[in-house]
């Protein structure tokens, strides 16, 4: 699910509780029973994730209405 | 077209109609799009004249001819004498001449008709023979129809030509060589077909000793009684043709063809009489309304031996309204989206709701239809497919595959009329019974509070024997979602608050809270705000512009609901307005997009639903429902509530005014309780505020228009700020300083960039998802 396009501009934000850059990593996201894992910016510190608009609006929003429908 | 009253009766309809394939088909059969057209049954032989004249309209004199003869064994023979009962049945008759259906089969015999026709290539012999008694048309399409399918045949024909009475047909209409080349590339081309000319039958039952079936197509011998349905005689394995009217080609042919099933069916030992209810000239079920359709006369014909020119025949072909139904299809922009017709749509419903594993496609549309009964009203056959889709929504929940995110907002926005927030149920100050329970019903509350205060102080005024006050949602939400369980539950403590004030007649602004009621608790009595005001007077006496015309939306909860609006037209009229009726009003009036949550479902479908209605006339229009009102004013429709012209609003800028987006809606509605509790009831509420409603935001016009379109309420935004506030546990964006924050308090996660200015927060975007992500967080 997860491209590079959906992470663009990602590098812009950064943890502002550890005040580091974020990583990207492997996180695993779910709806209606099923799992995928996505590579997602996290903070290598505490473990705080950030979800893009894009992806939110875009690849998401689409599994989320596949998933909705099966 | 009889009015459904209540949506019990439309339950009913599907209840019985939609269990099971047995159902299923029931219901599919009710609706009569697919019946043939007044044309097609009223032939006796059913020649597909919609379908021919469609192709001869486009010109194409081939197809039409392929469409005329793959029906009619003789084609240039019955293009020039057949009688015509289609025409006598043709709904263009209604309004002009019935297409000259003949006269255009002749064009296509003239214009397309010498092609080479293919050779006739009957099924592989079968071993058993049949004897045809005379070679008229009857006998021959019997022996022609047989012989094809592989049963040898001897056609027995006393004079010494084919055609019986066709040569006494005057010769300038039918001219001799049309019968024999008709003939000649049927009967006399096909393998197995056996002719004897010159072969009288003396006792033609007598020929079933030599031959395994007999059909005589001259008729029964000896008055013996002849079975209209099949043409047996007394005699197993003897046919004959049943009754001798008038002469007429084109019967003969259908007589001889019926005939001809009997004795196959007959030789293969299978049943005569399953399913043979359409043979023959019947009367079809289909309904063509002719309305709009603007007369016109046949094109003249004026020499009928030559016949049309193919110009003349294109033209004549033009006329056919091809009938066809679709009454439901015209009125309903829904309906209309999906390309099809109710019929399909049942099965499309039915094989989503059967399909265990695997992707639903149908589920968006179930969800968007607005359950409005416009279609049931308009049906020839009461077909409700609003009745269909509620039901189906029902059906969707119990089977755990309503998709989650469908109904949710609308289920949270009822949450929250029905909470501490919002509702309340009690007699007036002072008193401790009510006659009258006032029931504004959760839009109007949240559309314009501050007319719920003048109406409920009016109507204190006007009304004897003590007005209460309910404040909450009657449920419809729940129930057009599907959520049976939610909206009984509701019904349930509405009851129970109801009973408690002893039992008062409920006064009703909301058309839909009407409907609501008058289905799931006809014991409670009930009467519209709009039928009331009426009676006891309004409450300002505003001095209006008398002449200004306005064009009346009733509200689609409103359908059958009479009094009420006969009551708002009064009070329409009452201030001074001219009236004047949409196209669609009253019983046929049309939904503004809310009814079912259509919206949440198809957004765009909304939007189409409402331009169309809004654009129905030019005229501003008044409506007396809160959501409708708002609906068409946002898309740009100058349309007034009724209260703006009792309340003295008759401007341009009420009836332009967009209504308050739907976090504005929460709060008008949870203001509007405290007011009145402390300005009707004395009582001074400081409700115990959760930590985050006291963040202060500020939310540019443009950021605020994508909340909405996001369906993201202040409340989620004051959420995921407070927890981010708390925890620390936010991004920071290194170009532009501000912060991005997420938080899930329920089924979806909610971002939210801001940034803190002082004493509130700036607001710059905010999305979601309803997906989780797993977040492990080290929590110091
Ligand atoms: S209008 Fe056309 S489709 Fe309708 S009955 Fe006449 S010929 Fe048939
Ligand atoms: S109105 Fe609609 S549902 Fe009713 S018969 Fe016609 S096409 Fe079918
Ligand atoms: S939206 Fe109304 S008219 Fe259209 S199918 Fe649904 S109930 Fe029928
Ligand atoms: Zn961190």
């Amino acid at each position: 699910m997860s491209k590079k396009p959906d992470l663009e501009g990602a590098e812009k934000w950064q943890c502002a509780r550890c005040d580091r850059p974020m990583e990207i990593r492997k996180v695993s996201v779910s709806y209606m029973d099923s799992s995928f894992p996505v590579d997602l910016p996290v903070c290598p510190e505490c473990g705080q994730v950030y979800v893009p608009e894009m992806l939110a609006l875009g690849k998401m929003a689409e599994v989320e209405k596949t998933l909705e429908d099966k | 077209m009889t009015p459904l009253t209540s949506t019990y009766q439309s339950d009913a309809f599907v209840m019985t109609n939609f269990i099971d394939q047995k159902g299923l088909r029931a219901l599919e059969a009710r609706c009569i799009q697919e019946q043939a057209p007044p044309c097609q049954a009223g032939c006796p032989v059913h020649v597909d004249a919609r379908a021919m004249l469609a192709q001869i309209g486009a010109g194409d004199f081939a197809a039409a001819y392929q469409t005329f003869s793959k029906t009619v064994p003789f084609p240039a023979i019955i293009s020039r004498v057949c009688d015509q009962p289609c025409r006598a049945v043709c709904t263009r008759g209604e309004i002009g001449d019935p297409i000259a259906i003949r006269a255009l089969e002749q064009a296509c015999v003239a214009l397309a008709g010498d092609a080479p026709r293919a050779p006739v290539k009957p099924l592989p012999a079968r071993g058993k023979r049949v004897a045809v008694v005379g070679g008229g048309l009857s006998g021959l399409t019997a022996a022609f129809d047989l012989a094809r399918k592989g049963w040898a045949v001897v056609v027995f024909e006393a004079a010494q030509r084919l055609g019986g009475r066709l040569w006494e047909v005057a010769e300038d209409a039918l001219p001799r060589h049309i019968i024999e080349r008709d003939f000649a590339a049927t009967v006399l081309a096909t393998p197995g077909l056996e002719v004897r000319l010159g072969a009288a039958v003396e006792d033609a039952p007598a020929l079933r000793d030599s031959f395994d079936a007999v059909y005589i197509s001259t008729g029964a011998v000896r008055g013996d009684a002849v079975d209209p349905l099949t043409c047996e005689t007394a005699r197993a394995g003897v046919f004959a043709r049943a009754g001798s009217e008038a002469w007429s080609p084109i019967t003969s042919i259908a007589d001889g063809r019926r005939a001809a099933i009997s004795i196959d069916r007959c030789l293969q030992n299978v049943s005569l009489t399953a399913s043979r209810q359409h043979e023959g000239a019947y009367t079809t079920t289909l309904y063509t309304s002719t309305e709009g359709i603007a007369p016109a006369r046949a094109v003249p014909l004026p020499d009928a031996r030559a016949g049309y020119s193919r110009d003349q025949a294109t033209e004549e072909a033009r006329r056919c309204i091809h009938c066809e139904c679709l009454e439901c299809v015209k009125v309903c922009e829904y309906l209309a989206r999906y390309d099809g017709y109710p019929k399909q749509y049942a099965r499309t419903i039915y094989n989503n709701l059967s399909i265990v594993m695997g992707e639903r496609h149908a589920n968006t549309f179930i969800n968007s239809c607005a359950l409005c009964g416009l279609c049931a009203e308009v049906c020839p056959t009461d077909f409700d497919m609003g009745a269909l889709c509620r039901q189906a929504r029902q059906v969707m929940v119990a089977q755990g595959r309503m998709p989650p995110s469908t109904h949710e907002f609308a289920l949270r926005d009822m949450a929250f009329s029905n909470g501490d927030q919002f509702a309340m149920a009690r007699h007036a100050p002072g008193t401790d019974a009510s006659a009258y329970l006032f029931f504004p019903g959760c839009q109007l509350a949240a559309s314009r509070p501050g007319d719920v205060k003048a109406l409920y102080a009016h109507l204190r005024e006007a009304l004897e024997g003590g007005v209460g006050l309910a404040l909450g949602c009657c449920g419809a939400p729940a129930e057009w979602a599907g959520r049976k369980d939610l909206f009984e539950e509701t019904m349930e403590r509405f009851r129970a608050q109801h009973a408690a004030l002893g039992r008062p007649k409920l006064a009703l602004a909301c058309s839909s809270c009407c409907q609501v009621f008058k289905t799931h608790a006809p014991d409670i009595e009930l009467i519209s705000l709009w039928d009331l005001l009426d009676r006891v007077g309004l409450p300002v006496q505003a001095a209006q512009p008398a002449s200004r015309t306005l064009a009346v939306h009733d509200p689609c909860t409103a359908r059958y609901e009479r009094a009420m609006q006969d009551g708002a037209r009064r009070i329409i009229r009452r201030l001074g307005y001219r009236i004047e009726e949409l196209p669609l009003s009253r019983e046929k009036t049309t939904c503004c997009s809310y009814g079912g949550l259509m919206g949440f479902a198809d957004r765009e479908l909304a939007r189409a639903v409402i331009e169309r209605r809004i654009n129905e006339s030019r005229a501003d229009y008044v409506t007396y429902c809160a959501v409708c009102r708002d609906f068409f004013a946002a898309q740009g429709k100058p349309t007034f509530h009724l209260l703006d012209l009792i309340f003295g609003r008759g401007d341009d800028a009420a009836a332009a005014g967009r209504g308050p987006g739907y976090s504005q809606r929460h709060e008008n509605r949870a203001r509007l309780k405290r007011e009145m509790l402390r300005e009707v009831w004395g009582e001074d509420v400081t409700t115990a505020q959760e930590g985050y409603e006291s963040i202060k935001l500020d939310v540019a016009e443009a950021v605020q228009a994508r909340l909405e379109d996001r369906l993201i309420l202040v409340e989620d935004i004051q959420q995921v700020i407070a927890f981010a506030e708390r925890t620390g546990r936010r991004l920071l964006n290194t170009d532009t300083g501000r912060f991005l924050a997420h938080y899930r308090p329920a089924a979806v996660t909610y971002w939210v960039e801001y940034r803190p200015e002082g004493d509130h927060y700036a607001v710059f975007n905010a999305y979601s998802h309803r997906m989780e992500v797993a977040e492990e967080t080290k929590d110091e």
